[in-house]
């Protein structure tokens, strides 16, 4: 893998500029482009929905929402609804991902596994993976069981084939290197393989997170007795459209903190995995 | 400045013979592609190198140069005849050579101090003992101050100054390089040139070094071995008789251009364009 771009060396003993700060509003005009056009979209939204005279069970106006979610967030049935979906997401996940990182470690150090689990990975890969819900919710009950199955079902996937392409790509030259010091497997794998997979890891990270969140919303569609995709559909069943988008809105805002903080490891633990590559989700 | 830090004394080869450091004789490869005709990379190959001699094996690609130069590091089997390093028949990767890539191949993971740290790590060696060394080299090679940096904020010729250290740091009897600094611009390889003969006046290694360009073979080497493609022979074995130490200026004298025109010779007459 190539982090680093070979440089240009116009003088051997001329060392690059340092960095410049991270918080430079002209390298990042992403911290000023994106509240902009959020308050922006809002307000068209707004105005755009009253102007045209909108019924609000078609599409509430954002200030309905916002009431809606002011109110929710009162009532300790929303707070039961966010803990039963946030748990069948993080056991889910977790479930899903290591038993991903494992799989792939083991399809990769081993002909014999990746011959006889491959051929079932790729099947597998076909089926949407959601349209199970129903037979896991038959099988598992209405309980948490069958949403974490479904949550680490379509996080397992793209986790694996980021573990075993991340695995696969370690640099030749680095394997050469470590055998031309008489390195042992272990050591080559902990030393090169492992390192070197970690921003194929951390895209599979991010990818089965955001799968998690949809997986256990439309396994509590299929059968629950509560969680926020529960919720959901009885404001559906209401008509309460406002009360819909301001779940929408937590969902999305469960969303963008679970990414955040997977970005964050990455940057704690493999920071110099600058340039981010993703394989298919 | 040289490196006073010696390592913990390893193994001692008391058989071999000073003369004979690396010892190669009639030696083939012979690659057998499943699904295609064997191909001969190369053919009845033989040389010595006394211990402590600059050696370079040069020729336009697919001569085997490279081929050869792994088969010395023992990371791919001869297929027949001998090839021996210190009195021994190299079977498989062995911890007494420092080997340089193309590519500086530095772990971008690690810092420039842990890079070249890896050989102690992976063979298990007192750290403590060699980080006094690992410092020393990079001193030499003048990275001190860039130990805790890493790879990406060094030039391309900083890397493979790094990468250099790392395969000093254990103190292997040999170096091999293999076109360390074919990545490299001209001023930085022509630079790079005399750190290497310093680095080697200093350390007393063995270098086997395969290069494409014949000034740098000639300009480093006590003796060049020549090669030519398909199937991979060697043409000739030239003893380089110019003074040490050598300047950059060097490469401008008759005699230098007269082992320039020799060695180039073989690849015009065998229509090689270089």
């Amino acid at each position: 893998m190539s982090v680093a771009p070979p440089q240009p060396a116009t003088d051997v003993d001329q060392a690059p500029a340092p960095a410049r700060s991270r918080f430079d509003l002209r390298d990042r005009p992403e911290l000023a482009l994106v509240p902009v056009s959020f308050i922006l979209i809002v307000l068209a939204w707004e105005y755009g929905v009253r102007l045209l005279d909108v019924p609000s069970f078609v599409l509430p106006p954002p200030s309905a929402i916002w009431e809606s979610l002011v109110n929710q967030l009162q009532t300790p049935r929303f707070w039961n609804n966010l803990w039963v979906t946030t748990q069948e997401i993080i056991a889910g996940y977790l479930l899903g991902v290591t038993t991903a990182f494992l799989l792939g470690i083991a399809v990769v150090q081993s002909r014999i596994v990746e011959k006889t689990v491959f051929p079932y990975v790729v099947a597998f890969q076909t089926v949407p993976k959601i349209a199970l819900a129903p037979l896991f919710v038959i099988w598992f009950g209405f309980g948490l069981t069958s949403k974490i199955l479904i949550a680490a079902l379509v996080s397992f996937f793209p986790m694996l084939i980021n573990v075993i392409e991340g695995l696969r790509s370690a640099d030749q030259d680095q394997i050469e290197l470590m055998r031309s010091l008489d390195a042992s497997k272990r050591q080559i794998f902990f030393r090169v393989q492992l390192p070197n997979s970690m921003p194929f890891v951390f895209a599979g990270l991010d990818i089965g997170i955001v799968f998690a969140i949809i997986g256990a919303v439309v396994a509590e569609w299929v059968g629950a007795r509560a969680g926020l995709g529960y919720q959901l559909l009885q404001y559906i069943y209401d008509f309460n459209i406002a009360g819909l988008f301001a779940v929408l809105v937590v969902l999305a805002v469960m969303g963008l903190v679970a990414h955040s903080f997977i970005r964050l490891l990455q940057r704690r633990f493999a920071g110099w995995t600058e340039t981010e590559r993703t394989v298919g989700a | 400045m040289s490196v006073t830090t010696q390592p913990p004394s390893g193994t001692q080869h008391r058989d071999a013979d000073v003369d004979r450091w690396i010892e190669i004789h009639d030696l083939d490869k012979v690659y057998r592609p499943r699904k295609s005709a064997p191909v001969i990379a190369l053919q009845g190959i033989g040389f010595t190198v006394r211990q402590g001699e600059f050696v370079s094996l040069v020729g336009p690609s697919g001569c085997g140069k490279t081929t050869m130069l792994k088969i010395l590091a023992g990371l791919i089997p001869k297929t027949s005849g001998t090839a021996r390093l210190a009195g021994e028949e190299i079977e498989g990767s062995r911890r007494d050579i420092g080997m340089v890539f193309q590519a500086a191949t530095l772990l971008p993971w690690r810092t420039i101090l842990e890079n070249v740290m890896l050989p102690i790590d992976v063979q298990r060696l007192d750290k403590k003992r060699y980080r006094a060394r690992a410092m020393e080299l990079l001193e030499m090679v003048g990275l001190e101050g860039f130990e805790d940096r890493h790879p990406r904020e060094l030039s391309g010729g900083m890397q493979q100054r790094a990468g250099i250290c790392r395969a000093l740091v254990h103190d292997p009897d040999v170096l091999l390089m293999d076109e360390p600094f074919g990545a490299l611009d001209a001023m930085t390889r022509e630079y790079m040139n005399l750190e290497l003969l310093r680095i080697w006046r200093e350390s007393g290694k063995t270098i086997v070094l395969v290069t494409h360009s014949i000034p740098e073979a000639v300009f480093l080497s006590d003796r060049v071995v020549v090669m030519s493609p398909r199937p991979g022979r060697m043409v000739e074995l030239v003893d380089i008789d110019l003074e040490r130490p050598r300047q950059l200026e060097l490469m401008q004298s008759d005699a230098a251009g007269a082992y320039v025109r020799r060695i180039r010779k073989h690849f015009n007459a065998a229509g090689v364009v270089h």
